[in-house]
This record gives structure tokens, sequence and C-alpha cells, in this order.
């Protein structure tokens, strides 16, 4: 699909790509054969393979055009390092159709596996590629997932590769097209078929390259990926003469790497927003360390005490051999005036802080709140990053005709009360079985579904009030629907916060 | 007199360098209520400072007066909040109806209770901030003596906002810690209206342990807009029946 997305991208929102369906058409041997085709093309029948004459006539209206195979893989290698930026520090691209990203490490700085995909498919969805995504053990057993498996977005536990790959067919496992055939000759089908047989026949047969893709692809054999590096980024790289373990010495020397970092990053006037430190251990194993930052910075000390913070998350093994350091993203940082002492007091600086929290607990869990304009209250409120400009969110603040609770529910309980229809407050509500009896209440404030969003919000309501129970405790507590009419709601009453 | 008020004074300074109460480095945040002022020991709460606060009855499990009690004394100070918790369930809007708005307020979100304190302790040793909120359910005697020192060393007021997931957990909270003052935030009925509605809340602030002080309890009502707490106007004017009594003889 990567060369249709690609056409269909450059082409724009400017060309309807409605207009007919698309096909890329490359030769084999003297043949003119389809080398890919658009979803319209391929509701109509036509297949990868099949010869252009053919495919004219089954289909006349056919928009043909050239297979361009060097654009598609340069295109592929600039997709890789958009996401090299935003999501691992170990990706390449996976000619032809495919990128390879080693998550290992950078998953939990996405809120975990299951959310990194599930970000990474809205993005890509965003932008208008159509991506297949699976996570596994080893690169082999990811490809064929991610090609053959029936999800658009598939993980698989770790050690259980064997039986996700076993239903697949052979084809998934990276083979000659040759090679495929013989084996279907053979009657193999699936790589499920393969992986009990005896290995001498099979390699005196097709040669040693069949079962090293199997071996490959259930990670038993290594297969590193050999990181994309694009031009122009700025990489520090230390060797070892004996590989190094203990902890301390690995401090010691990400202090001199981010020394040397910091020395180019001065010299071109950059300040690194994200810091990928990568060891190659003598197993042939990488282990990375991923860093971000929230403003450029080009401090050696503060850049050393985030990467070092993270030095327990390593794993060196039997040693680390080479060491390498870049700044992946690289942003302009010119020197600014400091605020004087006369005029104003200067705002302490809190990127450091902020960098420092946010990667030992994760980007996300280090923010600020900022309004949305809704009535509703669990969307009136949206995370944004702790430095981001609050003016560009829209809405200064939050109306303040009435009180809001201090604390919210995750999401609302259900209370039973007893309560007079239409618009009284509950004379009494149980909630998480104790009963409380309503002293003095304030309401109803009515909010209305956001009907010109949401379709089915049309005619919801809900109706809040502020009561309080003979202890002094306040609750705010709202009724499904405005009392009178089923249509707006199912009139269950709700439990949604606190007040002090 | 004079003379000997000012040598008690000079005395309880010294006695405060020694112990590390911390007062006379980083002076104190008053709370603007005499009747609250006059009986803590510096006059307010000290900065660079540990303090703990929990909420009494329902409010040890859900914590709504509690933050909004730490809330006004966060909005009385000047510069930025962290706020650090294990479960992000606070309401912006309802902090900044008591003066603290959103673009003043830091939050982290962390998991779990350790991780509350290890980024407490990485906010009270910036010294940039005005206080360090944690919400935390445990908070043992080297943990507390932990960001109790790194507030000293900065100048930043820490609050731990003791925060329990059972009721009968609540009991930790008579624990030694080193907190300078332990307060207890319970709701009370709000001030009687004479509409049907809910009045001004009131709380009952007691103060159960403070260094070098006495505990104490008394009847507020909650902060308003700007983060000020208020003693309740029948208090104020002495007690109620006789303002009761007055108003009869008048009608």
């Amino acid at each position: 699909m990567w060369p249709i997305d690609r056409r269909q991208r450059q082409a724009g929102v400017s060309s309807p790509s409605a207009e007919g369906p698309l096909i890329i058409v490359g030769r084999v041997g003297n043949r003119r054969v389809i080398t890919a085709a658009c979803p319209a093309a391929r509701d109509l029948g036509l297949r990868t393979g099949m010869t252009v004459s053919r495919a004219q006539a089954l289909v006349p209206d056919l928009r043909i055009e050239a297979d361009e195979a060097a654009a598609d893989a340069a295109a592929l290698e600039r997709l890789a390092l958009w996401l090299l930026q935003r999501v691992a520090p170990i990706i390449s691209a996976d000619p032809p159709d495919g990128i390879v990203i080693d998550s290992t490490g950078a998953d939990h700085l996405h809120g975990g596996e299951a959310a990194m995909l599930e970000a990474l498919a809205g993005k890509l969805a965003l932008s208008g590629i159509t991506a297949r995504l699976a996570l596994a053990d080893s690169w082999g057993a990811a490809h064929a997932l991610a090609r053959y498996g029936t999800d658009g977005v598939t993980i698989v536990p770790p050690g259980a590769s064997d039986a996700a790959l076993a239903p697949l067919p052979l084809e998934a496992l990276r083979l000659p097209v040759a090679t495929a055939a013989g084996l279907r000759d053979l009657g193999f089908e699936t790589i499920g078929d393969l992986m009990d047989q005896p290995r001498a026949p099979l390699t005196r047969r097709f040669g040693e390259a069949l079962c090293r893709r199997l071996d490959q692809a259930r990670g038993l054999a290594s297969e590193p990926i050999a990181p994309l590096r694009p031009e122009g980024l700025i990489e520090i790289r230390r060797a070892f003469a004996e590989p190094i373990a203990a902890p301390e010495t690995i401090a010691r020397y990400i202090g001199k790497l981010v020394g040397q970092l910091c020395t180019e990053l001065t010299a071109k006037g950059l300040g690194a927003r994200r810091l990928d430190l990568l060891c190659s251990r003598i197993d042939n194993r990488t282990e990375v360390l991923r860093v971000g930052l929230a403003v450029p910075q080009r401090d050696p000390a503060r850049l050393t005490r985030l990467l070092c913070d993270r030095i327990v998350t390593l794993d060196p093994g039997l040693g680390i051999e080479i060491m390498t350091l870049t700044a992946t993203i690289a942003e302009p940082l010119v020197p600014r005036q400091a605020a004087t002492s006369l005029l104003q007091e200067a705002a302490p600086d809190l990127s450091g802080l902020i960098d420092t929290l946010s990667n030992r607990l994760g980007a996300r869990s280090v923010f600020r709140f900022a309004a949305v304009a809704s009535e509703v209250p669990e969307r009136a409120i949206i995370r944004i990053p702790p430095l981001a400009d609050t003016a560009t969110s829209g809405m200064d603040t939050w109306p303040d005709h009435w009180p809001r609770p201090s604390r919210l529910l995750p999401r609302p309980e259900p209370i039973e009360t007893m309560a007079l229809l239409p618009d009284h407050p509950p004379r009494w509500i149980l909630w998480r079985g104790v009963r409380r009896h309503v002293q003095c209440a304030d309401g109803p404030e009515r909010i209305f579904g956001e009907w010109w969003k949401r379709d089915a919000e049309a005619q919801a309501v809900r109706d809040y009030f502020r009561i309080e129970d003979e202890a002094g405790a306040r609750y705010w507590i709202f009724r499904q629907g405005d009392g009178e009419d089923r249509a707006t709601g199912s009139h269950d009453w709700f439990l949604h916060g606190g007040f002090g | 007199m004079p003379a000997v008020r000012t040598a008690l004074a000079e005395l309880r300074a010294r006695i405060g360098e020694i112990d590390g109460t911390g007062a006379r480095q980083h002076g104190v945040l008053p709370f603007g209520v005499r009747e609250l002022d006059r009986r803590l020991p510096q006059g307010g709460l000290s900065l660079g400072a540990l303090h703990e606060v929990a909420g009494g009855g329902q409010g040890a499990v859900d914590g709504a007066a509690a933050a909004c009690f730490v809330a006004g004394i966060a909005a009385r100070m000047k510069g930025q909040v962290l706020w650090c918790v294990t479960q992000a369930d606070l309401f912006a809007p309802g902090l900044a109806q008591v003066g603290l708005p959103s673009e003043r307020v830091i939050h982290v979100e962390a998991g779990y209770d350790i991780s509350v304190l290890a980024a407490m302790d990485e906010g009270l040793r910036h010294g940039g901030l005005a206080p360090v909120v944690g919400d935390v359910a445990r908070l043992s005697m080297t943990a507390s003596r932990r960001l109790h020192l790194a507030a000293k060393g900065s100048g930043t007021i820490g609050l731990a906002l003791r925060r329990w997931r059972r009721q009968a957990d609540a009991s930790d909270f008579g624990q030694p810690t080193a907190a300078m003052t332990r307060w207890r935030v319970s709701e009370l009925p709000s001030a009687p209206l004479p509409v049907p509605g809910v009045g001004r809340a009131r709380w009952l602030v007691e103060l159960i342990r403070a260094r070098a002080g006495d505990s104490f309890d008394l009847e507020l009502e909650a902060c308003d807009g700007a983060g000020h707490l208020r003693l309740p106007a029948d208090v104020a004017d002495r007690s109620a029946a006789t303002a009761g009594g007055r108003l009869i003889a008048i009608g």
C-alpha cells in the first residue's frame, strides 16, 4: 500500500482520490504487471501480479502510474526519520513497504505497549497512511504478523511467538519466491509445518537461508537492526578497548560523551530536545536510553544528570563495547536576555525539574490543566505539557457561575435516591452502601449534551445538584435527563465529585 | 514585661535554630485569621518545612476538604505549585475557585506512593516552587524526615496531603513523622441561610500536633475565592445565642 499512499499524499487534497481506481505498474521480465493497487481497484478484483492488459480489460477507466521504486524508498526513509524523532531510538526502513522499530525501553514513555501502538496507528491514519502494526519478540515475527496476521494491530506477549507464527503462510518468513514455491510442492503450507521438521534435509535442499529465517522469526537467532542515521545528525561515538559494565564507569563515560556533544551543539548554536544513548553490548544486543527535554538544552551537567538517572534501566550484560550518543532532535538555542531584578523578578527555571520528572515517570505524567470550551465537566479540562503556552488552548479560564468540586471521580458513580421529579433535589442518597440524608441543596444546574458535536447527545440533559448531608459532607450529584422526558436521559442518579 | 518578652523571643529563635524548625531562616506564612495565627508557635505556617494535612471522617478517603485547605494555602503564595498525586482526580475548575488558577499548578501523576514521595523530594530540592503538595497514604518517619530536610534546605514549603484508600487505614495518622505541624480538616454543616440552599462551607480545623506548640481546634469558614479562611460571623461576635436573642429583642 505504501506506493499508493505516497502518491495520494503527494497529490494532497487538491485532487480527490476517488477519481478512479489507481494501480502502479512495474516490469517483471518482459511483462508489465501490477505492483500495487488502491483499495478501490482491489474491490474491482485487481490483484498484485496481474498483467496490465488483463487489468485494463477488466476495468476500462483505470489510472495507471509507473513504479518509482527509488522515490518510494526515499519517502519510506523520510517516514522512518519522522518516527525516529517520535517513537524510539532504533528504527530502520524495511523496504519495500515496511518500517521496523525496536521499542525496547521506549514503550513506557508512551504509556505501555498497547497505548504506544494505538497512538502510532492514530498518527499514521491521520497522515493518510494505511498501516498494519505488529509487536513481537523478534523482527522476523513482527514482520510476518504485520503482513499476514489477522488483525490490523497485533501484540504478541513475550515468549508466545511460536504459537502466533504457526498458522501463517510460508511467504511470511521473508523467503525467496522459489524457496516458498518449492516448499509448497513438498506439501508445507504454514510456518507451523516447518517448525518440527528435521533441519538437515531442509538445509541441504534449500540452502541455509531457510533455517536462518525460521530461527530469526522464532527469536532463536539474533538479527540486529541497523539504526537509521540521517545526514547532519550530531552523534558522538566511543568504542572501548575493554567492555565496561559497572554503573560508575558508564556514568563517567556518559559525562565525557555529553561534554563532546555539548561542544558540537554550541558550535552549531543548537540545543538538544531529545537524546538517545545506544550501548552496543558484546553479545550483539543494543541497550537504549532515551531522554526528552521540555526546552532545548546544552548544559552538560543537566544532560548528564538526566542520562545518569536512568542508568539502572540499562542492562550491561557481559559488557558494553560501544556507546553512541545522538541528539535526535536538536533545535536552535540562542542566548536570551535575562530579566533583571530591577524591572521584574526572574521566574524560576522549572525546565530542569520537569525534565527530571517526565523522564522518570513518562512524559504524559507531568502536565498542566487547561480550559476547553465545553459545558460537560469532564470535557472542560485538557492536559497540556507543563511548559506549554496556555494562550494557545483558546480559552483562558472556566466560567465561575457555579461552584465546582475540588475532586472529580474518574467516572460518575451510580447512586440510589429518593427525589421528587422533576426539579427537586433528592431527600436521601445511597452511595457506596451508606445512606446520607440531604439537609440542604442547590440546583438544578442544567447541562445540555453537545448536540452540535455528537448526534447521540442531541437531546441529552444532566441536572446537577450540590447537596449537603447531615454530617456536613458536600457532594456533586446529577440526574441523567430532565425529569420529565425519557428521551433526555434515563433518570438515573450519579455522584460525580466532592466539595471541600 | 517587654524586656522579658524580647528575651523569650530571642531564646525561642535560638532554640529554633538548634532544633532546626527553620522558622528563622525562611519566615512564616500567616493564615490571616488572628484566632488561628495567635495560637501557632511562629504565628503562621513556617516556610521551609513539611506540614501534614488530612481529612476527617469520610474526608480521609476522598480528601476533598483537605485539597481545598491546601489549595487555599498555595493560593496565598506566589509562584508555581507542584502537586503530585497517585491518580489524577483533582478538578482544576474547583481549584481555580479557591484562588489557585490552572496556570499555576504543575500536576504529576506518579502512580505509586513511592514515586509521589520521590517527585516531592525532587520538587522541594529545586527551590523555585511555592508549595510542593503530595497526596500520600503512607508516610514513614524516614520519608518525612527526608522531605523535611529537603524543604529546609531550599526554603520551600512541603505539604503532605494524607489520604487513604479505606477509612480504617486512617489510624496511620497517629504514627509519628518529622512534619512541623499536623492538621485535620473535617467538613461541618454549612452556614445556615434564610432561603433554601447551601451556604458557605465550614470546616473544623484541628491542629493535632505542632512542634513547640499546643494543639487546638477551631471552627472556620472555608476558603474564599482568594484562598482566605475566615472566622464564622456568629463566633466572631461572641456566641450565637446572644446574637439571636438580640435580634428577637429588636424584632
